[in-house]
Formats: C-alpha cells, structure tokens, sequence
C-alpha cells in the first residue's frame, strides 16, 4: 500500500514529523518499506500561459512562443511539443531553476532564436512516464504560482509492506484509523452526501453464488461526458498511490479503491445485454479479460454476467467487451462484496494479481458498499456530469460475515504477554480499533468491527493490546521455566563429533544442494528411483538427490577448475529414494576425495590418494562406535569395478566406498583418482556404552607367519578363517606385508600375517603356541591352497 | 723428585694435545696404566731405602692424583666439546613447513547451527531433526495456513505432488513433536528449508532454527526476554540494540519480527540495514490455538512461545559475508575461511 503522506494527513493528522510517523507505523506492524519525495527536485517551475505560438524561422518541428507569467512583460520560449496551442496553460522552467537531476535552466539560443526558459512536459518534471507534449494545466490554474506549490508537490510518498491479515489497511481510510488508534487522534474524514436517484433506470441483478458474492450493488450513471478529464489533483493522488491514470471513469473507481480500500467496476452500460448474473463459470467457458487475455474458466471461477455472456472475472479483472471506452456515455457501476475463501487463489489460477483480487483475497469490510457506491457516484457527477439511477442491492445476509462478541479476559492478557495494561487504556485502545467493548467480571465482551476480518478469537484481541500498547513497552522476562534434565543416551553418537573427526583428518565441509542435475543423477545410481520436483527452478536442479555424490562432485570440479588440485569434501544430509509408492529420506555421510594424500611438502614424496586411505578414514569413523564393519567387494554403477567396498555390518550394508568409475570420471570432467564414500548416517551414529573386561595380566606373544596364495582371495577371508581356527587364544591378527612379483610365482601372492596370542589364565608355551600355528597353516592349506612362504 | 714434577708436566702437556676421547684414554693408558709411566714409579717404591719409601710413595701418589683429575677435567672439556659438535651437527631449519594432514574445516552454516544449538542447548532445549520432503498438512495445515491462504503464496512452495511439499520453513517439527509427545515442549529444530526463488539475496535452499516452549507459565514477555538474551550472546554483544516489531505468520498471536541494531554500522544506516539502522533477524510469537488444537494440546491449560530463523542470514551478518550465493558455491577459498 503506497500513498501519498498529506492525503493521510487530511485524514488525521497527529503531532508527528514524516520520520515519526513512518517509525509509528513500523512498530505497529505496518512495517513502513520506503519514504519517498511526491516528486523529484526541481525549483523554478511557476504556471505560464502561453500568449501566442510562431513558426520557428529555422526549424520545422521547434515553435517560437510568447508566454506570461503574470509579469509585466511576456516571456520568448522556444518549444518544439506539438501540443503547445496560444491559451494554453503550462508549467514554465524559469531561467535560473533548476530541473530534475540538477539542470540548470539558462537563456539559450535554439537555431538562433533567443529562450528564456522551457516549456516543460510532465516527464520532463518526474510526474508521469507520458511524453505526448506538454503538460496542459487547468484554464483555471493560477499564473505565476510556483507549481509545487500549486500541485501540492512538497509531500512525501509513503509505502507500507502490509501482513496478509491487514486487509483492511488496504485503502486510506484503514491507514487514517491505525494512525488514529496509535496516536490516538481523531479522525478528520473527507464529508459527502449520498447521491439521489434522478433517473429510474435499473438493472436487473440476479445472485445465482450467494455464498460467494453476499452483497451486490449496481447502479445506473447517464449521460456522462466522455470528453472529461480528470482533475489534477485526483491524477497527482492516484499518481502517489501507486496507479497511473487511465481516463476519468476508471480514475474515480480506483481514487475510491485508495480512498476506502472498495474495489469497484464499471461497466459499459450499452455494452451489456440484459441484467447482471453473478454465478459460477461453466467449465470450458471463455472470457477475453481487460489485459486482451483470453482465459479458459473453470467451474470454481465466480462470474460477473450479462444475460448472454461472461463479463468479469468477479473481484479479479473486467473483460475487454464491456469496459469503459472513451466513448463511453452511459454506466454500469458494480460494488460488491466477494467472500474471501471463494475469491482467494483464483487470480493467481489465471497467473493474475490485481489491485482488486489482492484487496477481496485479505477481506473487503462487507459493509462498505453503500458508501463506497456513494462517493463514487457523487466523484463521478462532479467530473463527468450525467444522471444517476437508484441504487439496487442484492444481499444474502446468511452468507455476510458476521461479527460475534469475544470473550477477553484480563487475566489471559496478563498470561500470554506477561503484562496487562489498565482496564481504561485496553478499552480506549480496542474502541479506537473498532471494536465494541463492554466490561464484564473477568473483563470484556469485544466485538471487533466489520472490516477487521484478522480479529476472531480472544487472542487475536490480546495482540491488537500488545501491538497498540507496543511490543517494545511491553516487560522482558528472564525466567525461563524450571530447570530439568534431559537424557542423555551414551550409545547414541553425536553427529558433531563424526564431523569433527573428518574435519581434523583434513576435510572441508560442503553443503550442497537437495536438487541435482537428472542426467548426473541416471549415471551415478541408475537403479535407484529419484523424486522429481514438479516445478524445479531449473533442469539443473530437478531432482531430489538419491546420492550426495551428485553435489559433491559438483563442488570437486567447481574447486578443480580454481586451481584446487587436493579436494577432500564431505557432506551430511538427507538423500531421497523411491521405493513401493514410498519416498526414503535417508541420512547420510558422505565424502569425495581427489588429489595428493598429503599437502605437498619438502621431505615427502607425496603420492595420489587411494581406496586405502580413505578406507582408514572410515575406519576411524567406524571406531568411534566401536562397529566392526566387513568391507566386502562390491559392484556399484558409479565405482571402478575392482575397487569397490560395500561396508557391511552384521547382515546391514551402511554405505559404499570406492575409487570413482573411469567411465563416469571421464564423461564428467572428474578425476579418475577421486575417492568416494557413502556411508548411512543413522547406522553411524549408534555407538555403544564401553563395557569393562578383565585384563590379562600374561604375556603376549606374537607369531609372524607369511603364506602365498591366489591373488583372487581377499586378505579378510584369511583373517576371518585364522580367526576361526585359533579360537579365543588369538587375540589379534595384523597383515603386515602384501607382496607379489619376484620370488612368487605369478598369480600368487604372499600374505605376512602377525599373531598375537594371549591367555587370560596363564603364561602360553611354545608348545601350545606352535600347536595353534600349525593348526591354522593346516586350515589355511585346504581351505585357501596356501603354502607357507620359504 | 725433580723427575717426578717432569713426568706431571709431561702428563699435562700430553693431554693438552689429546683431542679425543680416543686419545685421551691413551695417554691415561700412558700414565697410569697398568704398566703407566706413573704406576712404574710406585712398583719401583721397593728399590728406595726404607725411610725414603714413605715419602716418595706420598709424592708419587700426589702425583698420580694430580694427572688422574687433569685427565678427568680434561675429559669432561671434550665430552662437552664432542655434544656441542652433535649438537651443531644436528641443527635443523625449524622455519621449514610440517607434515601430515592439516585441519580441515566446518562450513560456516554448520558452525552457525552449532553455535545456536548449543547456546539453546545451555537453556535445556532439544534439538531435533524432521522430514525434508512433508506433506501438506505439517508444513500448512496443522500450522493454520489453509489452502488459499495468501501466506501460501507468500512461501514460493516446491511441490513433489499434489499432497506433498519440500518445506518451506522448519515449523512442521513443532507439529510432528506435539503430536508424538506430551507438553511440556522444549525443543529447537535446525535443518534445510526450500522456496522456489533464486537471485541476488535468494536462494532456493537454506537454513533455519525454529524454537518452540510451551509450559504452564509461558508469556510473550518470556519470550522477549530470550530472544533478547539469544541475540546478545550470539553475536557477543552486551549493548546490542533489539526491537520486537508486531507482524504476522498464520501459526503465532501474537506474532513479532525481531530486528537488531545493524551490526554493520551500529544502527547508524548503511547499505546492509537499508539506511534504516534496523536489521531483521527472526520471527515469533505465542502458539496459535488452531495449532495448538491440531496437536491437542489444551489451549487454555498450556501457552508456548515459538521462534524461526534463518541461519546463513546471521552467518553473514556474524562474520560479514555480503553475498549469500557464497554459502552454495563450495569454494574451498571461501570454506576455508571458516576452519
């Protein structure tokens, strides 16, 4: 809601400076986003009259004019608008003023002819985008006043961002009264009288939705002249408020729409056939609305009708066929009431928001119209002559909003803002609101006003007090509730802490976003079923994300191509996977790691990153919990095929681990060393409450034992199957060399493995210890064809 | 005896010029060895006349003792010398760099979330995590936002389907804990949140923290006075100016939006606060009834407070960082700022 500051001020007018005023009404909650000059500076600009018009001896298009300023002497101009016409009056740039953006106004010659000033346009002053000519003042305009003066100029423009429960602050009025109720000043509305029927022309007014549109009023303007213009100071207020000026008849509707907040149409009488139906669309139906848009209507869209067609989308838009034109002579005027819930979202169905659609969507007061109807009328014989009709109303009271009394206690005010102000000053604050207050034991009976559609429970009236009685006056307390414990499960890892163990092993926390690019997505997991978005901003970000490799590897090539060769990033969150008409919102941890495996240094000879380093940083994730995850060989589509772990605990797979596909790599720019893990966050975070075992207090012995097998069998089988044949003697079994190549036979490989055995009862014996080796070499022998290593 | 004061003069001449260990041992070996110059002289003690022996033994035992502490003293002169050649052989060039990994870092919304939870975590608040993808009711509904509500436009809503959203706000926690639990509620909901809006000062996912309380005696005075207390422990500011400004969301009466003193200009109007020495940083209120009737908590037995945030919004303004667009990009020039 913009308007202009003195239009306000006309309306109540507190002991407040602009500044004040604007600060005012930002703590009440009509939060104040710009003050603004009426119009850009200028000075200088007084009316003239332009006494004669000659050719230009030079120039075709430029006109030599004589022009008065009420001195003495009249003026020589230069001028080159067409419009300029001896009589006419016009605003003159003086020499020595000063124009918008600071030009200077001196004598010139133009192609040799001597000016002492400039005619000006209304562009030329910021006071319309129109640059038809110049700007004609009325025959009445006074010469020689300065024009700022003349047109109220020195004013400010007020903006306010209204919350969607302000409706009724919507139009100036509604502004006049909060001002009103804050300062607590009286209101000073303009005066008018209701307009008398002269003619007893009617139209007939048939409400098929009266649930939809309770009150409707239309009434009959004859004989209008449709050579009017609209009066200066109704352009410059509408011009204030935001609205450009579009001819007299619409120019009056929209000076009442800012007036009382009441959007109105008019309709050209002789363009209708028949009386008016208001009713629901037929679905299919068609209607070419004023914008030249033609829509197709569904069954949920209210209309205004003739007999024969569809009109107007109700409270939205007029259609093209019977609109004002400026031929127009004779009116239809319609004021009606719309019930928000039925008007609400249809404008935005059509891909509209209207002065009028905004205003019935947030509540009109449902008994404005009469009055609304009445200053129309009466704006609209004063600036354009003609007859008014009677005014018809068709009103279903069962479907007018209806204001029942509140129950307001004293003691609930004092519970919910922790303060309760005096009984006079809540009463004088809730009756200068509107509302209607009478005292009860507890407190009052409140029925709020008409036009207050936000007010309809008790606490709806405890925050009108807090909000008139101010936020900022209202107390500050420091308790805040009893002191309690909460539980604090051991097992139950927290996420700060695996964070904080990446973040010290050297990586960067990236935050990605939830939508990623569908065709990344179909190469890095083309068997899991995304989650589309139904209106993605773009195809780039379309998709719910089934992986976080998507973004990370996104953020990998953003930070390659900036001359970052060592990357080591991961993410936390959430990725989103279809399954059985079910959508999975899993929590993950995962991390993409690229480059040297060391920040470069002087005295190491640094290497590129391999599975084996990252797996020692899961490992350590995994340690946190105490989980002793397998790392089984894997097959998954975005990971080179033989370097690829599913992590598997008990019987779960909690996450993957691989060196990235080679294929993938190359088709999408990445590295084909980058490192990739996946790793579900859930599993992650269960840990466990340590549990204390005995000690052993004998010695440890360590067996070394190297055996060479096929290179196919994994180092976990062996362990698991030395393990298995030790029993719980073995505590420990370390691989500590890998080796292949000279000395083994090819297709073999030798396996160092460290042994370490304890007793918790007593010191082994070599005998004992031999005994166990030889078992195991047995074991592994038939089951892995190992032979020991000579 | 004139041969004996010889011998020492000798011995001390000797281990001058020994300039090792190594050689001074050869010439304790020399001297006092087994078969040393000096330990001859007391074997030949038996070719004096009797009555000299006494004598000459003592002189020769002075002696002896006289070359034993010069090689001694003599040898701690080159034991200090050989550790100061290690010593200086051993020198490193302590300025040269590390090695290993070094720290890596958070990213500074999860630093900001940190910061928050743990500062609610001090007043016995819980934080709790909820779906990203919610359906229709937690995300309006349940939190008195019907359809054709104007909030509704106001929020720019990702739709998976006709029934399903991303959220728009983290609100819908508030709903998904009264519904499973019973009052009273003490909880923070930190998380993502998305609207359909991406330019300068917008982007289509970010951050928020929402706080809900409700107990018996919860008032909006309580309220201020947190937020109050949270905003000045935040961004560590004792004088830190901060305005309750009344406004309106569908699930709060009253409601408030909560403006700081800019923190840019200390409230004296500069580009960030718009000139208007005022920041907004979070909304607030008291629980609506409607919502507190959708989760079937007793209105009149129960109030509750609630709070949202947005997260990059006080990042930005904590550590000064001008463009939001940063927070999504991943720089590692920009991440690595926040380490």
């Amino acid at each position: 809601m913009k308007f202009s500051e003195a239009w306000l001020r006309a309306w109540v007018n507190p002991g407040l400076d602009t500044q004040q005023l604007a600060e005012q009404l930002t703590m009440a909650g009509l939060e104040v986003d710009a003050v603004e000059p009426a119009a850009e500076s200028f000075s200088g600009v007084i009316v003239a009259e332009v006494l004669s018009v000659e050719a230009h001896p030079d120039a075709d298009k430029l006109r030599v004019c004589q022009v008065t300023t009420g001195d003495t002497e009249p003026l020589q101009i230069v001028c080159g608008a067409p419009n300029v016409r001896a009589g006419m009056k016009a605003p003159l740039a003086t020499v020595g003023g000063r124009m918008p953006g600071d030009m200077k106004i001196r004598k010139a010659k133009l192609r040799g002819v001597p000016s002492h000033g400039m005619l000006c346009s209304a562009r030329e002053l910021g006071l319309s985008e129109e640059h038809e000519g110049l700007m004609e003042l009325p025959a009445d305009a006074p010469v020689g006043r300065d024009l700022r003066d003349y047109l109220s100029l020195d004013d400010s423009t007020i903006e306010i961002d209204l919350t969607p429960n302000r409706g009724d602050c919507l139009g100036m009025e509604g502004v006049a009264r909060e001002v009103g109720t804050l300062t607590r000043t009286d209101l000073t509305p303009p005066a008018f009288e209701p307009v008398a029927a002269t003619i007893e022309v009617q139209l007939p007014i048939d409400v098929q939705a009266p649930d939809a549109c309770p009150r409707y009023l239309g009434r009959v303007i004859r004989g209008i002249n449709p050579d009017a213009r609209t009066p200066l100071w109704m352009q410059e207020k509408l011009r204030r408020g935001g609205l450009r000026s579009l001819g007299p008849v619409v120019d009056v509707t929209n000076y009442v729409l800012l007036e009382l907040g009441q959007p109105m149409h008019a309709f050209d009488l002789d363009r209708l056939s028949g009386g008016i139906v208001v009713r629901y669309a037929q679905p299919g139906e068609q209607l070419t609305l004023l914008d030249e848009r033609e829509v197709e209507l569904d069954a949920q869209t209210l209309l205004i009708c003739d007999q024969e067609r569809a009109l107007a989308l109700a409270g939205v838009m007029g259609g093209i066929d019977s609109g004002i034109s400026a031929s127009t002579e004779n009116l239809f005027l319609e004021v009606a009431f719309f019930t928000p819930e039925k008007i609400a979202g249809r404008a935005r169905h059509y891909g509209l928001s209207t002065d009028s659609s905004y205003r019935f969507e947030r509540g009109v007061d449902p008994e404005l119209q009469w009055r609304a109807m009445e200053r129309a009328t009466a704006l609209l014989l004063e600036l354009l002559g003609g007859q008014a009709g009677p005014v018809c109303e068709v009103a279903a009271a069962q479907h007018l909003p209806v204001k029942t009394a509140i129950r307001l206690r004293r003691d609930r005010i004092r519970r919910l803002l922790g303060f309760v102000p005096e009984d006079a000053q809540v009463e004088d604050m809730l009756t200068r609101l509107g509302v209607t207050v009478t005292a009860d034991g507890e407190g009052w009976l409140a029925t709020p006003p008409s036009y207050r559609f936000d007010l309809a429970i008790e606490a709806d009236l405890i925050e009108e007090v807090g909000r008139v009685y101010g936020y900022n006056n209202l107390p500050s307390a420091n308790n805040h509730g009893d002191l309690t414990m909460r539980p604090l499960p051991e097992a139950e890892i927290p996420l700060a802490r695996l964070q904080a163990l990446l973040v010290d092993r050297g990586y960067q926390e990236a935050i990605t976003y939830s939508f990623v690019d569908a065709e990344l997505l179909k190469d890095l997991e083309p068997d899991c079923r995304p989650v589309p978005l139904a209106n993605p901003i773009s195809s780039e970000m379309s998709m719910m994300r089934t992986s976080l490799w998507a973004g990370l590897l996104g953020a990998v090539r953003h930070n390659l191509a900036r001359q970052h060769s060592r990357i080591r990033l991961f993410e936390s969150g959430l990725k989103y996977i279809q399954q059985d008409n079910e959508i999975k919102q899993i929590n993950v941890l995962s991390g993409a790691v690229v480059g040297d495996r060391y920040p470069e240094q002087w005295g190491l000879e640094n290497q590129v990153v391999d599975f084996f380093d990252v797996k020692g940083d899961i490992e350590a994730l995994l340690d946190i919990g105490g989980h002793a995850a397998e790392f089984q060989a894997g097959k998954h589509p975005a990971l080179h095929p033989g370097q690829t772990a599913a992590i598997v605990i008990g019987e779960t797979q909690i996450g993957w681990l691989g060196c990235i596909h080679p294929g993938l790599a190359r088709k999408h720019g990445i590295p084909s060393k980058t490192c990739l893990f996946e790793l579900d966050m859930d599993e992650l975070r269960k840990g466990r409450v340590p549990s204390f075992e005995k000690r052993s207090r004998f010695p440890a012995i360590r067996r070394d034992l190297a055996i060479v097998v096929d290179v196919e069998i994994p180092a976990g089988a062996l362990c698991d199957a030395i393990h298995r044949q030790a029993g719980a003697m073995l505590r420990d079994v370390l691989v500590f060399d890998v080796y292949q190549g000279k000395g083994i036979e090819s297709g073999r490989k030798s396996v160092a493995f460290g042994l370490i055995l304890q007793d918790s009862s007593r010191t082994l014996t070599d005998d004992e210890v031999d005994a166990v080796e030889a078992g195991i070499i047995v074991q592994l022998e038939k089951q892995f064809a190992a032979t020991l290593r000579e | 005896m004139e041969a004996l004061a010889a011998l020492e003069q000798q011995a001390r001449e000797a281990l001058e010029k020994a300039a090792d260990l190594k050689a001074l041992d050869a010439v304790r070996v020399h001297y006092l060895g087994k078969k040393g110059v000096l330990t001859r002289q007391l074997k030949q003690l038996g070719t004096l006349p009797p009555e000299q022996r006494r004598e000459a033994g003592q002189s020769i035992n002075v002696a002896k003792k006289q070359v034993q502490e010069a090689i001694e003293a003599r040898k701690l002169q080159l034991q200090q010398a050989e550790l100061e050649a290690q010593l200086s052989a051993e020198k490193i060039d302590v300025t040269l760099p590390g090695r290993g990994q070094r720290s890596g870092g958070l990213h500074p919304v999860t630093r900001t979330l940190q910061r928050i939870s743990r500062l609610f975590a001090g007043m016995g608040f819980e934080s709790i995590e909820g779906p990203e993808i919610e359906d229709d009711y937690h995300n309006f509904e349940a939190l008195n936002i019907p359809e054709h509500h104007p909030a509704r436009a106001m929020h720019d809503t990702f739709y998976i389907d006709a029934h399903h959203v991303l959220r728009t706000h983290t609100s819908p926690v508030q709903i998904r804990v009264m519904e499973t639990r019973k009052p009273p509620f003490r909880i923070i909901a930190p998380g993502r949140v998305y609207r359909c809006d991406s330019d300068l000062t917008h982007t289509p996912m970010f951050h928020q923290v929402e706080g809900l309380l409700v107990d018996e005696k919860v008032s909006f005075a309580d309220l201020k006075g947190m937020l109050e207390e949270f905003l000045k422990y935040f961004f560590e500011r004792d004088d830190l100016g901060v305005r309750f400004r009344p406004s309106y969301f569908p699930f709060t009466e009253p409601s408030a939006e909560v403006d700081i003193e800019c923190v840019i200009c200390s409230g004296e109007g500069c580009r960030v606060c718009s000139h208007s020495g005022w920041l907004e940083v979070l909304g607030c209120g008291m629980v609506h009834p409607n919502v507190f009737r959708h989760v079937d908590v007793d209105n009149e037995q129960y109030t509750g407070l609630a709070f949202g945030m947005g997260v990059e919004r006080l990042a930005m303004l904590k550590y000064g960082v001008n463009d939001l667009r940063l927070f999504f990009e991943n720089d590692l020039q920009f991440l690595q700022q926040f380490r």
